[in-house]
Protein backbone atom coordinates (compact mmCIF):
# COMPACT_ATOMS: atom_id res chain seq x y z
CA UNK A 1 0.00 0.00 0.00
CA UNK A 2 1.41 3.44 -1.14
CA UNK A 3 0.24 5.15 2.17
CA UNK A 4 2.64 8.21 2.33
CA UNK A 5 3.96 8.94 -1.11
CA UNK A 6 5.55 12.49 -0.77
CA UNK A 7 3.87 15.63 -1.63
CA UNK A 8 6.45 16.39 -4.54
CA UNK A 9 5.35 13.31 -6.06
CA UNK A 10 1.69 13.45 -5.69
CA UNK A 11 1.90 16.73 -7.44
CA UNK A 12 3.44 15.30 -10.48
CA UNK A 13 1.55 12.10 -11.34
CA UNK A 14 -1.44 12.95 -13.11
CA UNK A 15 -4.68 12.42 -11.88
CA UNK A 16 -5.23 9.39 -14.67
CA UNK A 17 -2.04 7.71 -13.26
CA UNK A 18 -3.01 7.69 -9.59
CA UNK A 19 -6.61 6.19 -10.71
CA UNK A 20 -4.39 3.70 -12.45
CA UNK A 21 -1.85 2.76 -9.74
CA UNK A 22 -4.59 2.78 -7.32
CA UNK A 23 -6.12 0.30 -9.74
CA UNK A 24 -2.80 -1.89 -9.92
CA UNK A 25 -3.01 -2.48 -6.00
CA UNK A 26 -6.40 -4.02 -6.89
CA UNK A 27 -5.97 -8.17 -5.57
CA UNK A 28 -5.79 -9.85 -9.33
CA UNK A 29 -9.07 -12.59 -7.97
CA UNK A 30 -10.99 -9.03 -7.76
CA UNK A 31 -9.84 -8.13 -11.18
CA UNK A 32 -10.73 -11.24 -12.61
CA UNK A 33 -13.84 -11.32 -10.96
CA UNK A 34 -15.21 -8.29 -12.52
CA UNK A 35 -13.38 -8.42 -16.14
CA UNK A 36 -15.22 -11.79 -16.69
CA UNK A 37 -18.44 -10.15 -14.98
CA UNK A 38 -17.96 -6.87 -16.95
CA UNK A 39 -17.72 -8.73 -20.30
CA UNK A 40 -20.00 -12.07 -19.54
CA UNK A 41 -22.78 -9.91 -17.53
CA UNK A 42 -22.91 -6.05 -17.85
CA UNK A 43 -22.02 -5.64 -21.40
CA UNK A 44 -24.66 -7.84 -22.54
CA UNK A 45 -26.74 -5.90 -19.98
CA UNK A 46 -26.32 -2.65 -20.84
CA UNK A 47 -26.46 -3.17 -24.37
CA UNK A 48 -29.87 -4.28 -23.77
CA UNK A 49 -30.84 -1.24 -21.49
CA UNK A 50 -29.60 0.91 -24.65
CA UNK A 51 -31.10 -0.95 -27.40
CA UNK A 52 -34.00 -0.49 -25.59
CA UNK A 53 -33.53 2.96 -24.78
CA UNK A 54 -33.22 4.04 -28.39
CA UNK A 55 -36.85 3.15 -28.65
CA UNK A 56 -39.33 6.34 -27.90
CA UNK A 57 -41.04 5.22 -24.65
CA UNK A 58 -44.56 5.59 -26.54
CA UNK A 59 -43.56 3.04 -29.32
CA UNK A 60 -42.04 0.75 -26.36
CA UNK A 61 -45.02 0.71 -24.80
CA UNK A 62 -47.12 -0.01 -28.13
CA UNK A 63 -44.99 -3.22 -28.38
CA UNK A 64 -44.89 -4.42 -25.10
CA UNK A 65 -48.34 -4.04 -24.66
CA UNK A 66 -49.18 -5.22 -28.00
CA UNK A 67 -52.35 -7.91 -27.64
CA UNK A 68 -50.19 -10.43 -28.99
CA UNK A 69 -47.54 -9.86 -26.37
CA UNK A 70 -50.37 -9.33 -23.88
CA UNK A 71 -51.45 -13.19 -24.92
CA UNK A 72 -48.02 -14.11 -24.87
CA UNK A 73 -47.31 -12.44 -20.53
CA UNK A 74 -50.55 -14.16 -20.16
CA UNK A 75 -49.74 -17.83 -20.76
CA UNK A 76 -46.57 -17.15 -19.35
CA UNK A 77 -46.99 -16.43 -16.34
CA UNK A 78 -50.59 -17.37 -15.41
CA UNK A 79 -49.34 -20.54 -16.22
CA UNK A 80 -45.74 -20.68 -14.61
CA UNK A 81 -47.56 -19.32 -11.38
CA UNK A 82 -50.77 -22.26 -11.48
CA UNK A 83 -47.29 -24.30 -11.82
CA UNK A 84 -46.05 -23.20 -8.88
CA UNK A 85 -48.90 -22.67 -6.71
CA UNK A 86 -49.21 -26.42 -7.43
CA UNK A 87 -45.91 -27.82 -6.95
CA UNK A 88 -45.78 -25.53 -3.79
CA UNK A 89 -48.40 -27.96 -2.61
CA UNK A 90 -46.84 -31.57 -3.68
CA UNK A 91 -43.47 -30.08 -3.44
CA UNK A 92 -44.16 -29.36 0.26
CA UNK A 93 -45.92 -32.86 0.56
CA UNK A 94 -42.79 -34.62 -0.67
CA UNK A 95 -40.60 -32.85 1.24
CA UNK A 96 -42.33 -33.84 4.30
CA UNK A 97 -42.42 -37.34 3.31
CA UNK A 98 -38.80 -37.30 2.46
CA UNK A 99 -38.02 -35.74 6.39
CA UNK A 100 -40.50 -37.54 8.31
CA UNK A 101 -41.22 -41.14 6.94
CA UNK A 102 -38.92 -43.99 6.52
CA UNK A 103 -39.98 -46.07 3.11
CA UNK A 104 -38.53 -48.37 0.38
CA UNK A 105 -36.21 -46.38 -1.94
CA UNK A 106 -36.40 -43.34 0.22
CA UNK A 107 -32.54 -42.54 -1.06
CA UNK A 108 -32.80 -43.07 -4.07
CA UNK A 109 -36.56 -41.44 -4.60
CA UNK A 110 -34.72 -38.35 -3.27
CA UNK A 111 -31.90 -37.92 -5.18
CA UNK A 112 -34.50 -38.07 -8.49
CA UNK A 113 -36.15 -35.03 -7.23
CA UNK A 114 -32.74 -32.95 -8.79
CA UNK A 115 -33.59 -34.69 -12.01
CA UNK A 116 -34.60 -31.78 -13.75
CA UNK A 117 -31.75 -30.00 -12.79
CA UNK A 118 -29.48 -32.01 -14.50
CA UNK A 119 -31.80 -33.47 -17.21
CA UNK A 120 -31.43 -30.73 -20.18
CA UNK A 121 -34.66 -29.63 -21.12
CA UNK A 122 -34.74 -30.07 -24.80
CA UNK A 123 -34.92 -33.98 -23.67
CA UNK A 124 -37.29 -32.95 -21.17
CA UNK A 125 -39.59 -31.06 -23.16
CA UNK A 126 -39.19 -34.01 -26.11
CA UNK A 127 -40.22 -36.82 -23.45
CA UNK A 128 -42.90 -35.14 -22.14
CA UNK A 129 -44.85 -34.14 -25.21
CA UNK A 130 -44.17 -38.07 -25.92
CA UNK A 131 -45.72 -39.06 -22.61
CA UNK A 132 -48.87 -36.74 -22.68
CA UNK A 133 -49.58 -36.67 -26.37
CA UNK A 134 -52.48 -38.22 -27.65
CA UNK A 135 -51.02 -41.52 -28.37
CA UNK A 136 -48.38 -41.64 -25.39
CA UNK A 137 -48.45 -43.90 -21.88
CA UNK A 138 -50.71 -41.04 -20.33
CA UNK A 139 -51.87 -38.83 -22.67
CA UNK A 140 -53.85 -41.44 -23.67
CA UNK A 141 -55.36 -42.04 -21.10
CA UNK A 142 -56.70 -38.62 -20.46
CA UNK A 143 -57.52 -38.23 -24.68
CA UNK A 144 -60.66 -40.00 -23.37
CA UNK A 145 -61.70 -37.36 -20.53
CA UNK A 146 -61.17 -34.29 -23.66
CA UNK A 147 -57.87 -33.99 -22.33
CA UNK A 148 -55.48 -32.72 -24.55
CA UNK A 149 -52.13 -32.18 -22.95
CA UNK A 150 -49.17 -32.35 -25.62
CA UNK A 151 -49.62 -29.20 -27.87
CA UNK A 152 -51.90 -26.74 -25.79
CA UNK A 153 -51.70 -24.87 -22.96
CA UNK A 154 -51.58 -27.66 -20.19
CA UNK A 155 -48.70 -28.82 -21.96
CA UNK A 156 -46.77 -25.69 -21.07
CA UNK A 157 -48.13 -26.16 -17.53
CA UNK A 158 -46.53 -29.10 -17.29
CA UNK A 159 -43.51 -29.00 -18.87
CA UNK A 160 -43.43 -25.99 -16.08
CA UNK A 161 -44.12 -28.44 -12.98
CA UNK A 162 -41.56 -30.62 -14.05
CA UNK A 163 -38.73 -27.77 -14.47
CA UNK A 164 -39.59 -26.00 -11.41
CA UNK A 165 -40.90 -29.03 -8.80
CA UNK A 166 -36.95 -29.23 -7.33
CA UNK A 167 -37.02 -25.74 -6.47
CA UNK A 168 -39.71 -25.97 -3.82
CA UNK A 169 -38.68 -29.50 -2.62
CA UNK A 170 -34.75 -28.66 -1.84
CA UNK A 171 -36.25 -25.48 -0.50
CA UNK A 172 -38.47 -26.48 2.11
CA UNK A 173 -36.81 -29.88 2.84
CA UNK A 174 -33.40 -28.52 4.87
CA UNK A 175 -35.60 -26.33 6.85
CA UNK A 176 -38.27 -28.82 7.75
CA UNK A 177 -35.26 -30.97 8.58
CA UNK A 178 -33.79 -28.71 11.33
CA UNK A 179 -37.32 -27.69 12.55
CA UNK A 180 -37.36 -28.80 16.69
CA UNK A 181 -39.36 -31.60 16.89
CA UNK A 182 -40.16 -30.75 20.50
CA UNK A 183 -42.39 -27.77 19.79
CA UNK A 184 -44.46 -30.63 18.44
CA UNK A 185 -44.55 -32.79 20.92
CA UNK A 186 -45.26 -30.04 23.45
CA UNK A 187 -48.18 -29.42 20.94
CA UNK A 188 -49.36 -33.17 21.07
CA UNK A 189 -49.24 -33.64 24.65
CA UNK A 190 -51.00 -30.17 25.07
CA UNK A 191 -53.41 -32.86 23.22
CA UNK A 192 -53.44 -31.15 19.63
CA UNK A 193 -54.11 -33.26 17.00
CA UNK A 194 -51.71 -34.12 13.94
CA UNK A 195 -53.40 -32.02 11.66
CA UNK A 196 -53.75 -29.02 14.02
CA UNK A 197 -50.29 -29.62 15.15
CA UNK A 198 -49.40 -29.23 11.70
CA UNK A 199 -51.61 -26.34 10.49
CA UNK A 200 -50.96 -24.36 13.95
CA UNK A 201 -47.77 -25.28 14.62
CA UNK A 202 -45.36 -26.43 11.48
CA UNK A 203 -47.27 -24.25 8.78
CA UNK A 204 -46.80 -20.53 9.93
CA UNK A 205 -42.83 -20.81 10.80
CA UNK A 206 -42.54 -22.42 7.18
CA UNK A 207 -44.71 -20.16 5.50
CA UNK A 208 -41.95 -17.87 4.42
CA UNK A 209 -39.74 -20.95 3.34
CA UNK A 210 -42.90 -22.68 1.02
CA UNK A 211 -43.34 -19.29 -0.33
CA UNK A 212 -39.65 -18.38 -1.30
CA UNK A 213 -39.56 -22.06 -3.52
CA UNK A 214 -43.01 -20.72 -5.01
CA UNK A 215 -40.98 -17.82 -6.13
CA UNK A 216 -38.10 -19.41 -7.31
CA UNK A 217 -39.73 -22.07 -9.14
CA UNK A 218 -41.96 -19.06 -10.82
CA UNK A 219 -39.23 -17.30 -11.76
CA UNK A 220 -37.36 -20.40 -13.20
CA UNK A 221 -41.10 -21.48 -14.82
CA UNK A 222 -41.34 -17.63 -16.57
CA UNK A 223 -37.97 -17.80 -18.24
CA UNK A 224 -38.32 -21.16 -19.50
CA UNK A 225 -37.51 -21.95 -23.26
CA UNK A 226 -36.34 -25.48 -23.85
CA UNK A 227 -39.28 -27.62 -22.69
CA UNK A 228 -41.91 -25.74 -23.23
CA UNK A 229 -41.25 -25.08 -26.86
CA UNK A 230 -41.33 -28.33 -27.51
CA UNK A 231 -43.98 -29.16 -25.57
CA UNK A 232 -46.03 -26.25 -26.90
CA UNK A 233 -47.58 -25.86 -30.52
CA UNK A 234 -46.12 -22.09 -30.05
CA UNK A 235 -49.89 -20.77 -31.43
CA UNK A 236 -50.48 -17.60 -30.98
CA UNK A 237 -52.99 -16.28 -28.69
CA UNK A 238 -53.12 -19.74 -27.33
CA UNK A 239 -49.82 -21.38 -26.07
CA UNK A 240 -47.31 -18.85 -26.91
CA UNK A 241 -45.20 -17.82 -24.66
CA UNK A 242 -42.92 -15.00 -24.42
CA UNK A 243 -39.79 -16.40 -24.73
CA UNK A 244 -40.66 -17.76 -27.74
CA UNK A 245 -42.02 -14.67 -29.02
CA UNK A 246 -38.61 -13.48 -28.46
CA UNK A 247 -36.74 -15.66 -30.74
CA UNK A 248 -39.67 -15.25 -33.22
CA UNK A 249 -38.89 -11.78 -33.20
CA UNK A 250 -35.52 -12.32 -34.02
CA UNK A 251 -36.03 -14.75 -37.07
CA UNK A 252 -37.42 -11.97 -38.51
CA UNK A 253 -34.48 -9.54 -37.39
CA UNK A 254 -36.92 -7.85 -35.53
CA UNK A 255 -34.89 -7.04 -33.62
CA UNK A 256 -36.69 -3.74 -31.41
CA UNK A 257 -39.37 -6.25 -31.11
CA UNK A 258 -37.33 -8.87 -29.59
CA UNK A 259 -35.58 -6.31 -26.96
CA UNK A 260 -39.09 -4.50 -25.98
CA UNK A 261 -40.57 -7.95 -24.82
CA UNK A 262 -36.79 -9.30 -23.72
CA UNK A 263 -36.62 -5.92 -21.27
CA UNK A 264 -39.78 -6.91 -19.77
CA UNK A 265 -38.83 -10.46 -18.58
CA UNK A 266 -35.85 -9.16 -17.76
CA UNK A 267 -37.22 -6.49 -15.71
CA UNK A 268 -39.68 -9.24 -13.91
CA UNK A 269 -36.60 -11.49 -13.46
CA UNK A 270 -34.74 -8.51 -11.77
CA UNK A 271 -38.22 -7.68 -9.49
CA UNK A 272 -38.42 -11.64 -8.98
CA UNK A 273 -34.91 -11.51 -7.78
CA UNK A 274 -35.33 -8.92 -5.05
CA UNK A 275 -38.83 -10.97 -3.76
CA UNK A 276 -36.58 -14.15 -3.03
CA UNK A 277 -34.04 -12.07 -1.33
CA UNK A 278 -36.77 -10.33 1.14
CA UNK A 279 -38.79 -14.13 1.22
CA UNK A 280 -35.31 -15.62 1.85
CA UNK A 281 -34.52 -12.68 4.37
CA UNK A 282 -37.79 -12.92 6.05
CA UNK A 283 -37.85 -16.56 6.19
CA UNK A 284 -34.08 -16.38 8.36
CA UNK A 285 -36.35 -14.22 10.52
CA UNK A 286 -37.45 -17.39 12.39
CA UNK A 287 -34.31 -19.02 12.84
CA UNK A 288 -32.89 -16.59 15.76
CA UNK A 289 -36.10 -17.45 17.59
CA UNK B 1 -33.90 -36.35 9.92
CA UNK B 2 -31.22 -39.06 10.65
CA UNK B 3 -30.10 -37.57 13.92
CA UNK B 4 -33.92 -36.62 14.74
CA UNK B 5 -35.02 -39.56 14.51
CA UNK B 6 -32.97 -42.17 16.83
CA UNK B 7 -32.84 -39.80 19.72
CA UNK B 8 -36.19 -39.42 19.57
CA UNK B 9 -37.31 -42.98 19.64
CA UNK B 10 -34.12 -44.24 22.30
CA UNK B 11 -34.70 -41.86 24.98
CA UNK B 12 -36.34 -44.35 27.83
CA UNK B 13 -38.64 -41.78 29.61
CA UNK B 14 -39.63 -38.61 28.86
CA UNK B 15 -40.42 -37.02 25.25
CA UNK B 16 -39.96 -40.40 23.81
CA UNK B 17 -43.44 -41.73 25.24
CA UNK B 18 -45.29 -38.83 24.11
CA UNK B 19 -47.35 -39.38 20.80
CA UNK B 20 -50.25 -37.81 19.06
CA UNK B 21 -53.44 -38.40 20.09
CA UNK B 22 -54.76 -39.29 17.14
CA UNK B 23 -52.29 -41.82 15.46
CA UNK B 24 -53.61 -42.65 12.19
CA UNK B 25 -51.79 -45.14 10.57
CA UNK B 26 -52.86 -44.72 7.00
CA UNK B 27 -51.48 -40.94 6.93
CA UNK B 28 -48.26 -41.55 6.17
CA UNK B 29 -49.21 -44.02 3.60
CA UNK B 30 -51.19 -42.12 1.75
CA UNK B 31 -48.80 -38.97 1.80
CA UNK B 32 -46.42 -41.40 0.51
CA UNK B 33 -48.68 -42.45 -1.79
CA UNK B 34 -49.14 -39.06 -2.95
CA UNK B 35 -46.09 -37.89 -3.21
CA UNK B 36 -44.69 -40.80 -4.86
CA UNK B 37 -47.93 -40.48 -7.51
CA UNK B 38 -46.83 -36.85 -8.20
CA UNK B 39 -42.89 -37.56 -8.76
CA UNK B 40 -43.93 -40.62 -11.16
CA UNK B 41 -46.36 -38.67 -13.27
CA UNK B 42 -44.16 -35.56 -14.12
CA UNK B 43 -40.83 -37.57 -13.22
CA UNK B 44 -40.44 -40.71 -13.51
CA UNK B 45 -42.98 -42.24 -15.94
CA UNK B 46 -41.02 -39.32 -18.75
CA UNK B 47 -37.88 -40.41 -17.83
CA UNK B 48 -38.29 -43.94 -18.26
CA UNK B 49 -39.92 -42.92 -21.48
CA UNK B 50 -37.02 -41.38 -22.72
CA UNK B 51 -35.25 -44.72 -22.72
CA UNK B 52 -37.83 -46.78 -24.08
CA UNK B 53 -38.57 -45.13 -27.12
CA UNK B 54 -34.72 -45.21 -27.85
CA UNK B 55 -34.88 -48.71 -27.69
CA UNK B 56 -38.09 -49.31 -29.04
CA UNK B 57 -36.66 -51.12 -32.05
CA UNK B 58 -33.66 -52.55 -30.46
CA UNK B 59 -30.20 -51.80 -30.47
CA UNK B 60 -28.87 -51.68 -33.84
CA UNK B 61 -31.01 -48.92 -35.19
CA UNK B 62 -30.35 -46.89 -31.70
CA UNK B 63 -26.69 -47.26 -32.75
CA UNK B 64 -27.40 -46.52 -36.49
CA UNK B 65 -29.38 -43.43 -35.16
CA UNK B 66 -26.09 -42.35 -33.54
CA UNK B 67 -23.17 -42.70 -36.37
CA UNK B 68 -24.92 -40.79 -38.25
CA UNK B 69 -22.38 -37.50 -39.07
CA UNK B 70 -24.85 -34.50 -38.29
CA UNK B 71 -25.14 -36.69 -34.23
CA UNK B 72 -21.58 -36.96 -34.01
CA UNK B 73 -21.14 -32.95 -35.25
CA UNK B 74 -23.23 -32.38 -32.72
CA UNK B 75 -21.31 -34.31 -29.92
CA UNK B 76 -18.08 -33.32 -30.85
CA UNK B 77 -19.69 -29.60 -30.45
CA UNK B 78 -21.20 -30.10 -27.36
CA UNK B 79 -17.73 -31.67 -25.82
CA UNK B 80 -16.24 -28.59 -26.86
CA UNK B 81 -18.97 -26.28 -25.84
CA UNK B 82 -18.09 -28.50 -22.35
CA UNK B 83 -14.14 -28.08 -22.77
CA UNK B 84 -14.27 -24.62 -22.86
CA UNK B 85 -16.65 -23.32 -20.73
CA UNK B 86 -16.30 -25.71 -18.01
CA UNK B 87 -12.43 -24.31 -17.26
CA UNK B 88 -13.24 -20.36 -17.59
CA UNK B 89 -15.98 -20.60 -14.94
CA UNK B 90 -13.80 -22.73 -12.77
CA UNK B 91 -11.23 -19.74 -13.24
CA UNK B 92 -14.04 -16.99 -12.47
CA UNK B 93 -15.87 -18.95 -10.27
CA UNK B 94 -12.81 -19.67 -8.21
CA UNK B 95 -11.77 -16.12 -8.06
CA UNK B 96 -14.85 -14.76 -7.29
CA UNK B 97 -15.44 -17.18 -4.29
CA UNK B 98 -12.44 -15.74 -2.56
CA UNK B 99 -12.97 -12.70 -3.66
CA UNK B 100 -16.05 -12.53 -1.66
CA UNK B 101 -15.29 -15.10 1.38
CA UNK B 102 -11.86 -13.51 2.44
CA UNK B 103 -13.48 -10.18 2.33
CA UNK B 104 -15.85 -8.07 3.93
CA UNK B 105 -17.42 -5.01 2.19
CA UNK B 106 -20.50 -3.08 2.24
CA UNK B 107 -22.82 -4.25 -0.73
CA UNK B 108 -21.94 -7.88 -0.58
CA UNK B 109 -25.50 -9.36 -0.82
CA UNK B 110 -25.54 -7.10 -3.90
CA UNK B 111 -22.77 -8.69 -5.52
CA UNK B 112 -24.04 -12.65 -4.24
CA UNK B 113 -27.33 -11.69 -6.48
CA UNK B 114 -25.32 -10.11 -9.29
CA UNK B 115 -23.10 -13.48 -9.53
CA UNK B 116 -26.65 -15.43 -9.25
CA UNK B 117 -28.35 -13.20 -12.07
CA UNK B 118 -27.49 -15.29 -15.04
CA UNK B 119 -29.70 -17.70 -12.96
CA UNK B 120 -33.00 -15.60 -13.08
CA UNK B 121 -32.45 -14.34 -16.70
CA UNK B 122 -33.97 -16.65 -18.73
CA UNK B 123 -31.87 -18.20 -21.79
CA UNK B 124 -33.64 -16.55 -24.28
CA UNK B 125 -32.90 -13.35 -23.40
CA UNK B 126 -29.32 -14.36 -22.41
CA UNK B 127 -28.98 -14.87 -25.90
CA UNK B 128 -30.60 -11.71 -26.72
CA UNK B 129 -28.17 -9.87 -25.17
CA UNK B 130 -25.06 -11.46 -26.66
CA UNK B 131 -27.37 -11.16 -29.70
CA UNK B 132 -27.62 -7.09 -29.54
CA UNK B 133 -23.80 -7.13 -28.50
CA UNK B 134 -22.28 -9.06 -31.29
CA UNK B 135 -24.39 -9.60 -33.97
CA UNK B 136 -24.53 -7.87 -37.36
CA UNK B 137 -26.82 -4.51 -35.86
CA UNK B 138 -24.82 -4.74 -32.35
CA UNK B 139 -22.25 -2.82 -30.52
CA UNK B 140 -19.52 -4.96 -31.94
CA UNK B 141 -21.12 -5.61 -35.01
CA UNK B 142 -19.63 -3.30 -37.19
CA UNK B 143 -16.24 -3.54 -35.89
CA UNK B 144 -16.23 -7.95 -36.01
CA UNK B 145 -17.53 -7.20 -39.51
CA UNK B 146 -14.30 -5.28 -40.59
CA UNK B 147 -12.45 -7.50 -39.42
CA UNK B 148 -14.16 -10.62 -40.93
CA UNK B 149 -14.81 -12.20 -37.56
CA UNK B 150 -18.48 -14.29 -36.75
CA UNK B 151 -19.65 -14.71 -33.67
CA UNK B 152 -23.32 -14.73 -33.92
CA UNK B 153 -24.45 -18.03 -35.80
CA UNK B 154 -21.07 -19.41 -35.10
CA UNK B 155 -18.56 -21.51 -33.14
CA UNK B 156 -17.50 -18.49 -30.17
CA UNK B 157 -21.20 -17.39 -29.73
CA UNK B 158 -22.37 -20.74 -28.89
CA UNK B 159 -19.26 -20.73 -26.20
CA UNK B 160 -20.67 -17.00 -24.64
CA UNK B 161 -24.11 -18.30 -24.66
CA UNK B 162 -22.98 -21.65 -23.17
CA UNK B 163 -20.62 -20.17 -20.14
CA UNK B 164 -23.26 -17.11 -19.52
CA UNK B 165 -25.75 -19.53 -18.77
CA UNK B 166 -23.32 -22.09 -16.20
CA UNK B 167 -21.01 -18.95 -15.02
CA UNK B 168 -22.71 -19.03 -11.10
CA UNK B 169 -22.20 -22.78 -10.30
CA UNK B 170 -19.21 -23.31 -8.89
CA UNK B 171 -18.75 -19.63 -7.39
CA UNK B 172 -21.96 -20.68 -5.35
CA UNK B 173 -21.13 -23.82 -4.18
CA UNK B 174 -17.44 -23.08 -3.62
CA UNK B 175 -18.27 -19.61 -1.66
CA UNK B 176 -19.72 -21.42 1.57
CA UNK B 177 -17.18 -23.82 2.11
CA UNK B 178 -14.38 -21.28 2.20
CA UNK B 179 -16.36 -18.93 4.77
CA UNK B 180 -16.96 -22.01 6.54
CA UNK B 181 -13.39 -23.13 6.60
CA UNK B 182 -11.91 -19.91 7.85
CA UNK B 183 -8.74 -18.31 6.59
CA UNK B 184 -7.12 -19.04 9.76
CA UNK B 185 -4.81 -22.34 8.25
CA UNK B 186 -3.98 -19.71 5.07
CA UNK B 187 -3.16 -16.81 7.71
CA UNK B 188 -0.63 -20.15 9.28
CA UNK B 189 0.68 -20.73 6.19
CA UNK B 190 1.34 -16.98 5.16
CA UNK B 191 3.52 -16.59 8.23
CA UNK B 192 5.59 -19.72 6.93
CA UNK B 193 6.48 -18.23 3.89
CA UNK B 194 4.51 -19.80 1.91
CA UNK B 195 3.46 -17.39 -1.79
CA UNK B 196 -0.52 -16.95 -2.89
CA UNK B 197 -0.11 -19.69 -5.17
CA UNK B 198 1.02 -22.34 -2.55
CA UNK B 199 -0.80 -21.36 -0.15
CA UNK B 200 -3.94 -21.76 -2.72
CA UNK B 201 -2.50 -25.17 -3.63
CA UNK B 202 -1.60 -26.28 -0.90
CA UNK B 203 -4.41 -25.46 2.00
CA UNK B 204 -7.41 -23.86 0.13
CA UNK B 205 -7.81 -26.22 -2.69
CA UNK B 206 -7.93 -29.48 -0.32
CA UNK B 207 -10.48 -28.01 1.75
CA UNK B 208 -12.70 -26.98 -0.40
CA UNK B 209 -12.03 -29.75 -3.21
CA UNK B 210 -15.80 -31.21 -2.48
CA UNK B 211 -17.30 -28.30 -2.92
CA UNK B 212 -14.91 -27.43 -6.22
CA UNK B 213 -16.38 -30.63 -7.74
CA UNK B 214 -19.47 -30.52 -6.70
CA UNK B 215 -19.58 -26.90 -9.07
CA UNK B 216 -17.68 -28.54 -11.80
CA UNK B 217 -20.24 -31.08 -11.80
CA UNK B 218 -23.13 -28.91 -12.24
CA UNK B 219 -21.66 -26.54 -14.43
CA UNK B 220 -20.87 -29.28 -17.04
CA UNK B 221 -24.26 -30.77 -16.76
CA UNK B 222 -25.85 -27.42 -17.86
CA UNK B 223 -23.22 -26.23 -19.91
CA UNK B 224 -24.02 -29.72 -21.81
CA UNK B 225 -27.34 -29.87 -22.08
CA UNK B 226 -27.66 -25.77 -22.31
CA UNK B 227 -30.75 -25.23 -25.13
CA UNK B 228 -32.21 -21.90 -25.27
CA UNK B 229 -29.40 -19.38 -24.85
CA UNK B 230 -27.57 -21.58 -27.34
CA UNK B 231 -30.22 -22.32 -29.53
CA UNK B 232 -30.85 -17.93 -29.85
CA UNK B 233 -26.82 -17.35 -31.14
CA UNK B 234 -25.72 -20.70 -33.25
CA UNK B 235 -28.98 -20.24 -35.62
CA UNK B 236 -28.91 -24.25 -35.97
CA UNK B 237 -27.07 -25.32 -38.39
CA UNK B 238 -26.85 -28.86 -39.13
CA UNK B 239 -23.24 -30.04 -39.28
CA UNK B 240 -21.95 -26.83 -38.24
CA UNK B 241 -23.17 -25.01 -35.02
CA UNK B 242 -25.39 -27.93 -33.56
CA UNK B 243 -25.35 -28.90 -30.15
CA UNK B 244 -26.67 -31.83 -29.02
CA UNK B 245 -29.77 -30.55 -27.26
CA UNK B 246 -30.33 -28.46 -30.40
CA UNK B 247 -29.74 -31.91 -32.46
CA UNK B 248 -32.66 -33.39 -30.37
CA UNK B 249 -35.26 -30.95 -31.11
CA UNK B 250 -34.31 -30.72 -34.55
CA UNK B 251 -35.11 -34.33 -35.17
CA UNK B 252 -38.05 -34.42 -33.59
CA UNK B 253 -39.59 -30.93 -35.31
CA UNK B 254 -38.22 -33.61 -38.39
CA UNK B 255 -40.25 -36.51 -37.36
CA UNK B 256 -37.12 -38.33 -37.12
CA UNK B 257 -38.29 -39.46 -33.22
CA UNK B 258 -35.87 -41.99 -33.04
CA UNK B 259 -32.69 -40.29 -33.85
CA UNK B 260 -34.22 -37.45 -31.34
CA UNK B 261 -34.76 -40.46 -28.92
CA UNK B 262 -31.16 -41.86 -29.50
CA UNK B 263 -29.39 -38.81 -29.05
CA UNK B 264 -31.82 -38.13 -25.87
CA UNK B 265 -30.50 -41.14 -24.06
CA UNK B 266 -26.92 -39.58 -24.22
CA UNK B 267 -28.20 -36.63 -22.92
CA UNK B 268 -30.38 -38.62 -20.02
CA UNK B 269 -27.23 -40.37 -19.34
CA UNK B 270 -25.39 -37.87 -18.47
CA UNK B 271 -27.91 -36.42 -15.95
CA UNK B 272 -27.92 -39.67 -14.24
CA UNK B 273 -23.98 -39.55 -13.90
CA UNK B 274 -24.58 -36.30 -12.64
CA UNK B 275 -27.17 -37.25 -10.44
CA UNK B 276 -24.97 -39.93 -8.95
CA UNK B 277 -21.94 -37.92 -8.68
CA UNK B 278 -24.02 -35.37 -6.43
CA UNK B 279 -25.21 -38.00 -4.40
CA UNK B 280 -21.82 -39.19 -3.92
CA UNK B 281 -20.35 -36.17 -3.33
CA UNK B 282 -23.50 -34.74 -0.67
CA UNK B 283 -22.67 -38.21 1.04
CA UNK B 284 -18.57 -37.18 1.55
CA UNK B 285 -19.61 -33.73 2.76
CA UNK B 286 -22.14 -35.19 4.91
CA UNK B 287 -19.52 -37.72 6.39
CA UNK B 288 -17.40 -34.94 7.19
CA UNK B 289 -19.92 -32.68 8.60
CA UNK B 290 -20.21 -35.23 11.60
CA UNK B 291 -16.81 -35.85 11.75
Amino acid sequence: MAISPSFEVDRETPGWKKFFNKLRQIPWTWRITFGYLTVMLFLPIAAMFLKASTEPPAKFWEIATSPLALATYNVTFVTSLLAALLNGFFGTLIAWVLVRYDFPLKRIIDATVDLPFALPTSVAGLTLATVYSDNGWIGSLLAPLGLKVSFTRTGVAVAMIFISLPFVVRTVQPVLQEMEHEIEEAAWSLGASQWQTFWKVILPPLFPTILTGIALGFSRAVGEYGSTVIISSNTPYQDLIAPVLIFQRLEQYDYSGATVIGMVLLIISLVLLLAINILQAWSRRYDSK
Amino acid sequence: MTVNEPSFHSTPSGKATVKPKQTKSWVPALLIGIAIAYLALVQYIPALNVFIQAFSKGIGPFFANLSKPAFLHAAWLTLLLALISVPLNTVFGLCAAWAIARHNFPGKAVVLSIIDLPFSISPVVAGLMIVLLYGRNGWFGPWLQAHDIQIIFAFPGMVLATSFVSMPFVAREVIPVLEEFGSDQEEAARTLGANDWQTFWRVTLPSIRWGLLYGLILTNARAMGEFGAVSVVSGNIADKTQSLPLFVEDAYKQYETEAAFSAAVLLALLAVVTLVLKEILERKTRIKDVE
